[in-house]
């Protein structure tokens, strides 16, 4: 029976009743409970199945190393998975749901795995699901799926919010226990900034539980004073309910905060992550008991000796009315004694050293408590809770010297410094023989950008387990950090602190020692992943003899609390199974978060319209008003069509296209990179960057050009106007702008820096309208102003001037094939001018059109488009676009690389026009088949669709592609099968469908 | 999550400012070069565990360009410099030799 004991409960208040539901049921708890020690309270003792065997599970810790006790909790859009019981604090209406069981907790048809567990050995998911193929399709993905998986995937959207910090100090100290205070308090002294982050809602760590004096006073004095202390002093933050989640380079650090878990009605954000930059970082991380290895240690009942301490003695609740406490220490004593003296029957102490311990099991003798030496369990019996412990010798192999009937089982396997956020920025551990475990080494810690260490253990997490240690190292630690910040520390002597002296533990990673297999296939080592110390035996029997694989091969360690109490162990028995010793075994790697933060606290603000800025043109407004069907390019928005009441897409796209080849349209082109280059070496800068000659452009004129990386691959294209002698403006694709523009500057800066050459990104300044079509002059002239007629301005050429009232830089270029003017205006006059077009265009039957309108038109005159025609791997010459490339230069940004073998392989794939046979549009990315199959079996293909569109002006499908010889195969017809299950018949052609001899732009 | 100096502007900017740039001090191969030149120029890139030289960008800061010299494995920072030199200057090259007794530049070894 697990009950509420009338002794204790220093965190509860009694005068504050709670409710909450755990699986519907309704329950009630204290204020100051956590979850785990509510339903512990009420008798709750089985909290959720294992995830491989689904046995019943209990809680076995108090705080974040519980690996068992995890539930869903909240509903609807506030549910979350896998949270866990002990650091889940109480509040009214809490709704909890056990996990990893169907249909029920208490009767569950998985757990029939835990019969077949000899059919589920270690590496039985690598052993089983190699063969046979077919049963992917029928039995592993619809059978194990289902099983598999921990906790359930909340269904709708988050409805909470998050926040990020920024956040820099001279020293953050992580752990809020009374070596993180001491070593707050030292370094605070020195006048540094410091942060305490404490994970729990309280100060003080586990000192007030386990007793012992500092200065004469009881712990929990010397943690509130020093709480207050600290409070007082303006150089020092004080954080609770906040994880020190990971620590990196150069002393950057992550703070988790749980600002609203407790209280889900208070508004504001859920969690906030914090994102530090510290000078030292002081890890007063403490340390997490380690449990042992028997037969049974997973049965609900069976818990860490300190946790069932910290339930007693924090919450009032005694998890068994009689009890076993088993140990290799002193420190579970400390258990027993408070058991004892809270009015619950300890019927043993087996304590598997040989003369046992010192004071402590002295006092526990004197209570009157029977201490058992060199005894161990041999194997807890009882399903949903303990029903009783074999006792056997510990050198044995787990005969049964007697049955003793209970109902809850304390452990101590020893104690192990949390290492963690030490290890996470590559410090290194050293293994502590007399206290068998591993401690940070102080030779080789993580280092900052000058070379010194900047993380400094202090307390438990440096291997110092009694409290005079813990103080003194931790005031070492203050001052150590406080120095390494730069700052004097204060002269000062470490507060004393006063403890029962202990005598040294014994090392048990197997209880009892020579465990028949029979138990050992029952001694869990990894309590959430399922792994016992049968699966680790087994995988060295296969020659898994790495931490690192035996980890990957068993799983011992990888669920969601990280191997906290099972890491230790599990290389020790590893160790012990090859024949090795621990330091020689070694760790996995540690890696952050220390426990799992939520997906929303990473996020932060980043979600929904804000993930991402949106960028709009002057006219984006417009578009808006008037149809806009959205699509996004780059950070852009462009509208893709305009859509009328009751049109669709398509039809759309087609009257935009007709109109404006037989009418007049207008496209923003606003989002055009517009690249301002100027200097007396900017023509020589171009010449570099671009494949043909721009040094030679005259003012006034304009040139397309290409633009290579290193590589000799095609990276963006567009049109260069030369202002003047020593300016030019380059336009870039709309995506490319930003990327131009620093491949532009990398090659300023850093290969050509003595060249006088400037860039500077005017794409926002200005806003560009295309005026297509036909009727393209008699608009712009409908407004007035600026001569545009051929004689003044012929293609290829721009002005300045002005049209109506608008400043305006006029380019008589066409990427539609049709009579077009790009008019620039600065950005404010955009919109203005943008309606004035559409006002004076009225009697010509203006309309806007989309880049889906754009994309059509520019395939019908066969022009190519960077990301379309090119992915990376395409040079220019693969798409005919040899005129573009000066055979005059010496040099160009790609051209050694174009000189390549394989770039001048006349085999390279070359672009050509399709037209399929019977005028329907090809599948986009479709390949073109060819003779045979390659090695793996596939059709060998020749070519591949690059764009394809419905042509309104030809009424019938065409696209371009890359082709095996293609320009030489013009009338070849090939196959292309298309996803539909449809095979496609396309003849190669002209990829210029639309007015080949540019007639139409040239008037 | 680096602090690099930015030796343009001054500013000790977080890694989330700056944008790597790889190896420093390549020199480059351009028409008329072997192919193997060409292609360790392009492809051949050096990955010490230790000592080693680099370009970043302060991409979200100044724009500009500057030359690392940092060990890969400890993160210890040597010295940040000017991105227009083809070798690094002594100073910095002194400021390595000082803190890895015995290790040279490349053309020293
Ligand atoms: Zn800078």
């Amino acid at each position: 029976m697990s009950t509420r004991i009338a002794a204790h409960g220093r965190l509860i208040d009694r005068a504050k009743s709670v409710g909450f539901t755990f699986n519907g049921k309704p329950m009630r708890g204290y204020a100051g409970d956590t979850l785990a020690s509510a339903l512990l309270a009420g008798d709750q003792m089985v909290m959720g199945r294992s995830y491989k065997y689904h046995r019943p599970r209990g809680a076995v810790a108090s705080g974040a190393e519980e690996p068992n006790a995890l539930m869903g909790l909240g509903e609807g859009a506030k549910f979350e998975p896998n949270q866990r019981a002990t650091t889940t604090e109480l509040f009214e209406g809490l709704t909890a749901r056990s996990q990893n069981h169907w249909p029920g907790l208490e009767f569950d048809v998985g757990a029939v795995n835990g019969r077949l567990s000899r059919f589920l050995p270690a590496g039985f998911y690598y052993k089983m699901f190699i063969h046979p193929r077919a049963f992917w399709k029928h039995v592993y993905e619809p059978v194990i799926r289902q099983a598999a998986g921990l906790g359930r995937v909340p269904g709708g959207r988050d409805a909470d919010t998050y926040e990020h910090f920024h956040c820099f100090t001279d020293v953050l100290v992580i752990g809020g226990g009374v070596a993180g205070l001491q070593a707050a308090r030292s370094a605070a002294a020195s006048g540094a900034s410091v942060l305490v982050l404490e994970q729990s809602a309280h100060w003080g760590g586990r000192a007030p539980v386990d007793g012992g004096t500092v200065d004469g006073a009881g712990a929990d004095d010397f943690v509130r004073e020093t709480v207050a202390e600290l409070e007082a002093m303006p150089n020092v933050t004080l954080r609770n309910r906040c994880m020190g989640a990971g620590v990196y380079d150069h002393g950057y650090a992550l703070g988790y905060e749980r600002l609203t878990d407790h209280a889900p009605r208070a508004g504001g954000p859920r969690h906030r992550l914090w994102r530090i930059r510290a000078r030292r970082i002081v890890t007063a991380t403490g340390a997490i008991e380690r449990p042992l290895a028997f037969a049974g240690n997973d049965v609900p009942g069976v818990m860490l000796a300190s946790a069932m301490r910290d339930y007693l003695v924090n919450w009032a609740v005694a998890p068994g009315r009689r009890v076993i406490v088993a140990t290799n220490n002193d420190d579970a004593y400390r258990t027993a004694i408070t058991l004892k003296t809270s009015g619950i029957d300890v019927l043993r102490i087996l304590d598997a050293r040989s003369s046992g311990g010192g004071a402590l099991m002295q006092e526990a003798r004197a209570l009157g408590i029977r201490i058992d030496c060199g005894r161990a369990i041999g194997r807890v019996s009882g399903g949903k809770r303990v029903r009783s412990v074999a006792v056997c010798a510990q050198e044995g192999t787990g005969g049964a010297l007697e049955e003793v009937e209970c109902d809850a089982v304390a452990m101590s396997g020893g104690w192990s410094p949390v290492v963690h956020l030490w290890s996470h920025c590559g410090g290194k551990l050293i293994w502590d023989e007399a206290r068998a475990h591993f401690r940070p080494d102080p030779e080789r810690p993580p280092r900052g950008a000058d070379g010194e260490g900047f993380v400094i253990p202090a307390g438990a997490a440096n291997g110092e387990l009694a409290l005079n240690g813990i103080l003194g190292d931790a005031d070492e630690a203050g001052k150590t950090a406080a120095r390494g910040a730069g700052f004097k520390p204060a002269r000062s002597k470490a507060p004393r602190g006063e403890t029962v002296e202990e005598a040294p533990l014994q090392p048990v990673w197997l209880m009892p020692r020579h465990a028949d297999a029979h138990l050992r296939a029952k001694a869990w080592l990894d309590y959430q992943n399922d792994v016992k110390v049968s699966d680790v035996r087994l995988a060295a029997q296969e020659g898994y003899h790495s931490v690192e694989h035996t980890k990957r091969y068993t799983t011992l360690g990888m669920a969601t609390d990280q191997g906290k109490l099972s890491n230790i162990n599990g290389l020790a028995t590893l160790a012990d199974a090859i024949g090795s010793e621990i330091p020689q075994v070694g760790t996995t790697t540690f890696r952050p978060p220390y426990t799992p933060i939520s997906m929303g606290a990473i996020a932060g603000e980043a979600r929904g319209a804000i993930f991402q800025p949106v960028r709009r043109t002057p006219m984006h407004g417009w578009h808006e008003a008037n149809g806009a069907d959205w699509e996004p390019v780059g950070q852009w928005r462009r509208p893709y069509t305009y859509l009328r009441d009751g049109e669709s897409q398509h039809d759309a796209v087609m009257r935009e296209v007709r109109n404006t080849r037989q009418a007049v349209g207008l496209l923003d082109a606003s989002t055009l990179g517009k690249l301002l280059v100027k200097g007396p070496d900017a023509g020589r800068f171009l010449d570099m960057l671009y494949t043909n000659m721009m040094s030679t452009l005259k003012p006034g004129k304009c040139r397309y050009g290409l633009m290579c990386s290193e590589n000799g691959f095609l990276i963006d294209d567009g049109v260069v106007a030369r202002i003047d002698e020593h300016t030019f403006l380059c336009h870039t694709t709309t995506g490319g702008a930003e990327r131009i523009h620093a491949h532009m500057e990398e090659w300023l800066q850093t290969e050509w820096w003595d060249w006088q050459v400037h860039v500077a990104n005017l794409t926002e300044q200005f806003a560009q309208v295309a005026v297509v079509g036909p009727d393209a002059r008699k608009l712009l002239e409908r407004l007035g102003g600026m001569d545009l007629s051929a004689g003044a301005m012929a293609f290829m050429e721009w002005r300045d001037g002005r049209i109506a009232e608008f400043d305006a830089r006029v380019y008589r270029i066409s990427f539609s094939g049709e009579l077009s003017f790009e008019v620039a205006v600065p950005a404010s006059q955009g919109l203005a001018f943008w309606e004035a077009l559409m006002d004076a265009g009225r009697e010509f039957g203006v309309m806007p059109y989309g880049t889906e309108a754009l994309h059509v038109m520019r395939a019908e005159k066969g022009f190519i488009m960077i990301g379309d025609e090119t992915d990376g791997t395409v040079i220019p010459q693969d798409l005919g676009l040899g005129w573009a490339i000066s055979k005059k230069k010496e040099d160009y940004l790609g051209k050694r690389a174009q000189a390549r073998p394989h770039m001048t392989d006349p085999t390279r794939w070359k672009l050509v026009g399709l037209e399929t046979v019977d005028g329907a549009v090809l599948p986009d990315g479709a390949y073109a088949l060819a003779e045979g199959v390659n090695a793996n079996g596939q059709r060998n293909v020749q070519g591949r669709v690059t764009s394809t569109y419905m042509s309104p002006t030809l009424g019938r499908g065409i696209a371009m592609g890359l082709v095996l010889n293609g320009p030489d195969r013009m009338g070849e017809v090939l196959e292309f099968p298309g996803t539909d299950g449809k095979t496609y018949q396309a003849r190669i052609v002209d990829q210029v469908f639309y007015d080949k001899d540019g007639e139409k732009q040239n008037v | 999550m680096l602090i690099l100096h930015c030796p343009n502007c001054g500013v000790d900017a977080d890694e989330t400012e700056l944008a790597p740039g790889g190896q420093a001090h390549l020199k480059r191969f351009g028409p008329g070069s072997s192919d193997e030149d060409f292609h360790d120029y392009l492809f051949a890139r050096e990955n010490p565990r230790g000592v080693h030289f680099e370009r970043w960008r302060h991409a979200h800061g100044c724009g500009k360009w500057f030359h690392a010299a940092r060990d890969t494995a400890t993160l210890e920072v040597f010295a940040t410099y000017s991105a227009q030199t083809t070798e690094p200057p002594q100073a910095v090259l002194d400021a390595i030799a000082a803190r890895r007794p015995g290790w040279t530049w490349r053309h020293e070894s």
